[in-house]
């Protein structure tokens, strides 16, 4: 491949096409293993044992000197790889089977390697495979990592365009250091500045996405030792009138009345809606839904209206007709104060359904609260009773719980009531509804989201998929379904707030834990809840940062303006740029002729010159000995005469071209004069 | 005469191509500074990183992307810093034959503490040298060879200094014009007998062949030329001995350029030289005359290069010849 620009590059003394120190190229092979490592993970089996095995061989076979594959091997290989991919995935594009064959290629690219600049090829391979493992996952260790493996990549890079014979591998990576923390604010800069815009460039596969979904079919607290904090918009909602208070904004979605125990599910529920009765105005609104290939339609509690193709269950669940594909827009209205009218006997055995075997000590603490209390008969001051006791035992709020119930015949909530304590809303919402059903009340979980922020901008609020809730209704005597959430008894600042000042909150707030502990459980609580308040600023912040944050953040410093023309010039910069490559390229393939072939057009237009003076060519005669007689006919020209003709046969005959030889030659040719 | 790649270099002009009397900014060589094709490719990569990144929304994608955009940024500055003030000079040259290869030793020295990396010499249209690592403030010497197809006083050609460390993904380079010649004797040809070249209209001996009338062996005192090193005692494993010779004065050997007037001017070079060549070798007494000038009859190295020198620049102008 020839562009026109390299021609004027003087030539390098370690051309691309030689081959690779043996140093280096285990390096290079050492760095796109940790790049590669990741997505051990991710990938089928027989992908990453393909690459690691390349690996491994190439790695051999440069240490003895082993002869790499011919070329029919590589093309069976990379057609093998090919279909491998094809059949494991029935595509070879999108995320997972892109990625997949970005690593085969890799690993047959490292077998054939032969030259300095495959070796250059396969780095920039290692940072896309880098990027690749962005798409899985984005953690703060994961990020870490991968900016080791960055490090490691740029040294070998380094280290390629040192000479076989250069100074230690450790220099090359000291450098690779320096380079990339002077890189640092120049990334900041561009992370902070550079238009994001919403939407996709492409289509972006469900997996791509995640299943990230802050809410599932179904609910099994401890399950999980860490809740994925998606940043992901669940969706928006804009109000005709006054918002409604944070303490307020519950978003209701699927409602779980069944329990083994362990895990709660949807059960059965009733057809059609109890009677409503609402006091106070209602608040109207409109949502914009963004897919989440469910049925779930969310709206404020409780809702008033059924949006078209939509139902609305006994338990005030909306649920659409058909899962939810495509950005949706849908008009409601909720009546914040409500009463439900009574509930069928079927209904009110199903909220008291509870496995008789599970969890002892929790129906031991539910049944002494009810001999307590027995002479009040009140359940209302039952669920006080309780919401107390989560108030002021010391239970905690955090992301990162311990794991409950791991073995079979283990009583999850009995180890979170008694034993770790620690969870987030799944935990106390069902800890909740198993002691009230334990106690006779009848009592349902709700999930769905809670809070949402304000775009002060838009003036709309953006539900997130780390707004993720779970809570309770019980149902009282005279009152209906009451809503009850516990968590906002361990960790107000969640409702009040959000999930980050809950988490900040719980940092500062155990003291008196602490009393209890000693210091060194609390110096570990400490750091546990901190990393779980910066892991949550991470998300929010980091993986998070998209086109409405910029506006928000870039507003506070009035540079907002900025963004919106800087969107317009980007697409217009990408555009430009996109038609300059394809210049450059179109022009290069048309240009793209044997340079011996050029060189041989000059050398005719030399020859014309001397011909033009009477120093004919004889056809059978050699360009040296051509060279050889000219220079004796014209001696003023004849350093000249040789070194073109020098030149021109080193073009067409010599094994190595010299880069920029095509380039002098021309130049001289032309300057040639008689 | 040194070249500094540096601002505070004094003011120079530099004849680069196409610019050859255009003075040069004050004390600003140029360093050039394009992306490699290597280069272009990282750009390609990132841009498709950035698309990619913007299509999935993934921030750490970004991140990445934008690390790396300004990795390859400053890997300009590094390229550059990796090139900038070292200061070039010629050291002296051996004078060759024409037809053979003329070796420019070229120092390169870094007066900096910062070690560099992969750079390449290049005389224009050559093969490039490396000179793979020159540490802080070291001196180290690049020979770099260049056809010396004529007699004469070679120049040495446009010297490219150029880098692509660290990246490789642009390369850095100057052109430097070193005031390096290199004295090109004739190349030594011509089937004339050395006999026949003597002037029998000169009065001297031109037959005498001179002091071939072996006297006996003495010891090796410093100075006697090799030529009269007894070999044979040396490898008898004795001592060092030196053979003389008697009889009169040497005869003298003259080498005329008139001698030789049924040749071309270059062949008569060419012709004298081989003869300056042959009577050195066998240790005669001999001058040369050439138009206009004229050698005493002497022997010896000194006396040998002044004969060849003579031949070199026969009507040549000996200052610049590119």
């Amino acid at each position: 491949m020839r562009i026109p620009i390299l021609h004027i590059l003087p030539a390098s003394a370690l051309p691309a096409g030689a081959p690779p120190a043996v140093r280096a190229l285990t390096w290079l092979i050492g760095a796109l293993a940790l790049a590669v490592a990741p997505q051990v993970l991710y990938l089928p089996v027989w992908v990453s044992a393909l690459a690691f095995a390349a690996g491994g061989w190439r790695l051999l076979a440069a240490r003895r000197a082993w002869p790499l594959p011919g070329k029919w091997t590589r093309v069976v290989l990379a057609f093998a790889g090919l279909s491998g991919v094809y059949l494991q995935f029935g595509t070879v594009l999108g995320r997972d089977a892109g990625t997949a064959l970005l690593v085969v290629m890799t690993a047959l690219k490292l077998l054939e390697a032969k030259t300095r600049r495959e070796c250059v090829l396969l780095l920039f391979l290692g940072y896309f495979l880098i990027i690749a493992t962005f798409l899985y996952v984005q953690s703060i260790a994961a990020a870490l990592y991968l900016f080791a493996a960055v490090l490691a990549l740029t040294g070998a890079l380094i280290h390629l365009n040192k000479a076989a014979d250069a100074s230690s591998a450790r220099a090359s990576l000291r450098l690779a250091g320096v380079m990339l923390v002077q890189a640092m604010p120049f990334m900041l800069a561009l992370f902070v500045l550079f238009p994001r815009v919403s939407g996709s460039l492409w289509g972006m596969e469900q997996s791509a996405r995640g299943a990230r979904s802050g809410l599932s079919e179904e609910m099994t607290p401890g399950a999980f030792s860490a809740l994925a904090q998606s940043q992901d918009v669940a969706f928006r909602a804009a109000f005709s009138g006054p918002l409604p208070a944070p303490r307020e904004r519950y978003w209701r979605g699927p409602v779980f009345w069944h329990t083994d125990g362990r895990t709660w599910s949807p059960g059965h529920g009733a057809a059609t809606p109890p009677a409503l009765q609402a006091s106070g105005a209602a608040l109207s609104y409109s949502i914009t839904l963004e897919p989440h290939q469910k049925t779930w339609l969310f709206a404020l509690d409780l809702p008033a209206n059924i949006p078209p193709d939509a139902t609305l269950s006994g338990d005030f669940q909306l649920r659409a007709n058909a899962p939810v594909e495509r950005r949706i827009r849908y008009e409601m209205r909720s009546y914040p104060n409500y009463q439900t009218g009574a509930p069928s006997a079927a209904e009110l055995r199903r909220a008291l359904q509870l496995p008789s075997d599970a969890n002892p000590r929790t129906r031991a603490l539910a049944t002494s609260w009810r001999m307590e209390l027995a002479e009040l008969n009140d359940d209302a001051k039952l669920v006080q009773h309780a919401l107390a006791y989560f108030n002021q035992q010391p239970f905690f709020y955090t992301l990162t719980p311990p794991l409950l119930g791991v073995a079979a015949g283990d009583h999850p909530v009995d180890e979170f009531l008694f034993d770790t304590r620690r969870g987030f809303c799944e935990h106390y919402s069902a800890a909740f509804a198993t002691l009230m059903r334990a106690a006779g009340v009848p009592a349902r979980v709700v999930t769905g989201y809670q809070g949402g922020e304000l775009n002060p901008i838009g003036g709309y609020l953006t539900v997130r998929q780390s707004d993720a809730h779970a809570w309770t209704e019980v149902w009282l005597a005279g009152r209906g379904w009451v809503r009850v959430d516990p968590t906002g008894a361990v960790a107000p600042q969640r409702i009040e707030r959000g999930v980050a000042a809950a988490l900040d909150a719980a940092v500062a707030g155990d003291a008196d834990f602490a009393v209890q502990n000693g210091l060194w459980r609390r110096a570990w609580l400490q750091a546990r809840f901190r990393w779980d308040a910066v892991n949550y600023r991470w998300g929010q912040w980091v993986l998070g940062y998209n086109a409405a944050r910029q506006r928000q953040l870039l507003s506070q410093f009035g540079l907002d303006a900025l963004v919106e023309r800087g969107a317009a010039a980007l697409g217009l910069a990408l555009v430009a740029l996109l038609a300059v490559l394809f210049a450059a390229f179109s022009l290069q393939l048309l240009r793209n002729r044997p340079a011996h072939d050029a060189a041989l057009k000059l050398y005719r237009r030399f020859c014309a010159k001397l011909a033009r003076r009477g120093v004919v060519r004889a056809p059978h005669e050699g360009p040296m000995d051509f060279a050889a007689r000219a220079a004796a006919a014209l001696p003023q020209c004849e350093q000249e005469i040789i070194f073109i003709s020098r030149l021109y046969c080193t073009l067409r005959y010599a094994a190595h071209q010299p880069a920029h030889a095509y380039a002098q030659l021309n130049n001289r040719v032309n300057e040639f004069k008689l | 005469m040194g070249w500094l790649l540096t601002r505070r270099a004094p003011r120079r002009r530099i004849k680069g191509q196409g610019a050859r009397t255009r003075p040069v900014a004050l004390g600003r060589p140029r360093i050039f500074i394009l992306p490699t094709r290597a280069g272009m490719l990282f750009a390609l990569v990132l841009l498709t990183m950035l698309l990619g990144s913007i299509n999935y929304h993934n921030s750490l994608g970004f991140a990445l992307t934008f690390l790396l955009a300004g990795l390859g940024f400053l890997s300009i500055l590094h390229t550059h810093r990796n090139l900038a003030r070292l200061e070039f000079s010629a050291a002296k040259t051996v004078p060759v034959f024409a037809g053979d290869d003329a070796r420019f030793n070229v120092l390169v020295k870094n007066p900096e503490a910062r070690a560099r990396y992969a750079l390449s010499l290049q005389i224009a249209g050559l093969t490039p040298i490396s000179l793979t690592e020159l540490a802080g403030h070291d001196t180290r010497t690049v020979t770099l060879a260049q056809p010396a197809p004529r007699r004469g006083m070679l120049a040495m050609q446009r010297l490219t200094a150029s880098t692509r460390f660290p990246l490789g993904l642009f390369c850095a380079w100057s052109h430097l014009h070193l005031d390096a010649h290199c004295l090109v004797y004739p190349a030594p040809h011509g089937a004339r007998p050395l006999a026949l070249s003597a002037a029998p209209d000169a009065g001297n001996h031109a037959h005498g062949a001179g002091e071939d009338d072996f006297a006996g062996l003495r010891a090796y005192r410093p100075g006697d030329t090799p030529a009269r090193i007894h070999w044979k005692s040396i490898a008898r494993g004795q001592d060092v001995l030196t053979k003389e010779f008697s009889g009169a004065a040497p005869d003298i050997l003259w080498l005329d350029w008139e001698m030789l007037h049924d040749l071309d001017a270059e062949q008569r070079l060419s012709q004298l030289c081989r003869h300056v060549l042959d009577a050195a070798a066998a240790n005669l007494h001999y001058g040369l005359r050439l138009p206009g000038l004229r050698i005493e009859p002497a022997s010896g190295d000194a006396h040998r290069h002044a004969c060849l020198r003579a031949l070199a620049l026969f009507n040549e102008n000996p200052t610049q010849r590119r």
